[in-house]
């Protein structure tokens, strides 16, 4: 049986452990609020990009822009966000997970890969994937020069017929609790069609026209949807954070509980067993007396 | 007469109110636009915007690191790359990034037509904002 004391260290460490866990979970809620916050604020910048982006495409209908183009062949890169630190439940595993698996199923000819985040890049340098960008070490409320880079490089590669498709992988935000890897087609871009009940469009005057307006428009429309998958990510990383850190000091609790428990027994056996050595010692006295 | 106008970057909305003039650079040059402007789709090359509530009045300066610029005949909006407020601009900054831009343009890497095109980008914001911040400052 182990000593009181010992328990009682125990006790006194997890105890200890609880109180970070609990910190981290508050922090963990705070930063949530703010990468909402952040997600929120790209939401008018990305409607009024899509509204010029479809009127503009109704606009040129016999221009292709080769980001338009459909091509056959099953090369592709993928861009993966991930975070860059960990304890957050199976939220990284998850997308890396989702993410390779669709690479695997649907490009089998080449998988290359952009990493926003330590753990996606981690994990795929060790199982030798073919890393050919990365901008890891990302703020919470990053600026969208930071992603660029990592961005043009896999627009690169599809402007030279290297890959076929470029697509993305993070982890959707659905609730606190439940938070999606999504695996998403960047080019060829979809672009969504605009509602039918929306009204007539105003026949612009294109400066200088229609077409150059459309080959500026596009990479900035695939980098706003990266730059806003980034910051949903951070959401996604701060509740599953939120909600792992929850069930640690929780756990920790009925840890200490069950201590607790046992290490009272253990005091109170220490009591018998000396008690009983008293009670046969007096005995022994009173007998031989 | 006045319009609405909005400017919007990525990151946050940077300016909404009524005004009577904008002046922005387009890609063809400068351009202003009074309220009942011909409807309108340009783009805009990395420039300061000229906001002017009252024609002719104070004006408000921001940073626009190139973008979209669409007229309505209702409103107005500004699609911003990057874009911040005049005041926002440290001289140092941007005297910081314009040196580090053409000091990669200037190494020995041999650099890829996208960084190429990268770092120019980098150095005309760069300049472009320098201009800005002279402009405020005399």
């Amino acid at each position: 049986m182990p000593a009181y004391r010992d328990i009682v260290r125990r006790i006194d460490s997890i105890k200890n452990t609880q109180k970070i866990t609990k910190a981290m979970q508050v922090v963990a809620a705070t930063r949530l609020r703010r990468a909402q916050a952040a997600v929120q604020a790209t939401r008018p910048y990305a409607e009024k990009m899509l509204e010029v982006l479809q009127t503009a495409g109704e606009r040129a209908t016999e221009y292709k822009h080769p980001f338009l183009v459909r091509r056959e062949g099953t090369r592709a890169v993928m861009i993966l966000v991930t975070t860059d630190k960990g304890l957050t439940g199976a939220l990284n595993v998850n997308n890396i997970r989702a993410g390779t698996r669709y690479m695997t199923e649907h490009y089998p000819d080449q998988q290359k890969y952009v990493t926003l985040g330590r753990k996606g890049r981690d994990f795929l340098v060790r199982f030798r994937r073919n890393v050919i960008a990365d901008s890891s070490g990302l703020p919470d409320r990053p600026s969208i020069a930071r992603i660029l880079s990592g961005v043009a490089v896999a627009l690169e590669e599809y402007t030279r017929g290297d890959v076929d498709a470029v697509l993305l992988c993070y982890a959707k935000w659905i609730s606190t609790l439940k938070q999606e890897p999504v695996v998403r087609t960047l080019i060829p871009a979809e672009i969504p069609e605009r509602e039918k009940d929306a009204g007539p469009r105003a026949d612009y005057i294109y400066e200088p026209d229609p077409e150059s307006v459309l080959d500026a428009l596009l990479p900035r429309y695939v980098e706003t949807q990266v730059y806003q998958a980034v910051l949903e990510n951070k959401a996604s990383e701060y509740s599953a954070k939120m909600i792992a850190m929850q069930n640690a000091t929780k756990a920790a609790g009925d840890f200490i509980d069950s201590l607790t428990l046992f290490a009272n027994k253990v005091r109170q056996a220490g009591i018998t067993t000396e008690l009983m050595e008293i009670v046969t010692g007096a005995e022994a006295l009173r007998t031989a007396g | 007469m006045k319009y609405p106008l909005r400017v919007v970057s990525v990151e946050r909305s940077l300016y909404e109110g009524e005004v009577e003039f904008i002046i922005a650079n387009g890609a063809d040059g400068e351009l202003g636009v009074m309220a009942r402007h011909a409807p309108l789709m340009t783009v805009l090359k990395p420039g300061p915007l000229r906001i002017q509530e009252t024609m002719g009045g104070s004006e408000e300066l921001l940073f626009v690191g190139g973008g979209f610029l669409e007229v309505l005949p209702e409103r107005v909006t500004v699609l911003a790359d990057v874009a911040e407020h005049a005041d926002e601009i440290s001289l140092e900054r941007a005297e910081e990034a314009r040196r580090r831009a053409q000091e990669m343009l200037a190494g020995t890497r041999t650099l890829t037509p996208a960084e190429e095109v990268e770092f120019q980008t980098a150095l005309a914001i760069a300049e472009a904002r320098l201009r800005l911040a002279r402009l405020r400052r005399s």
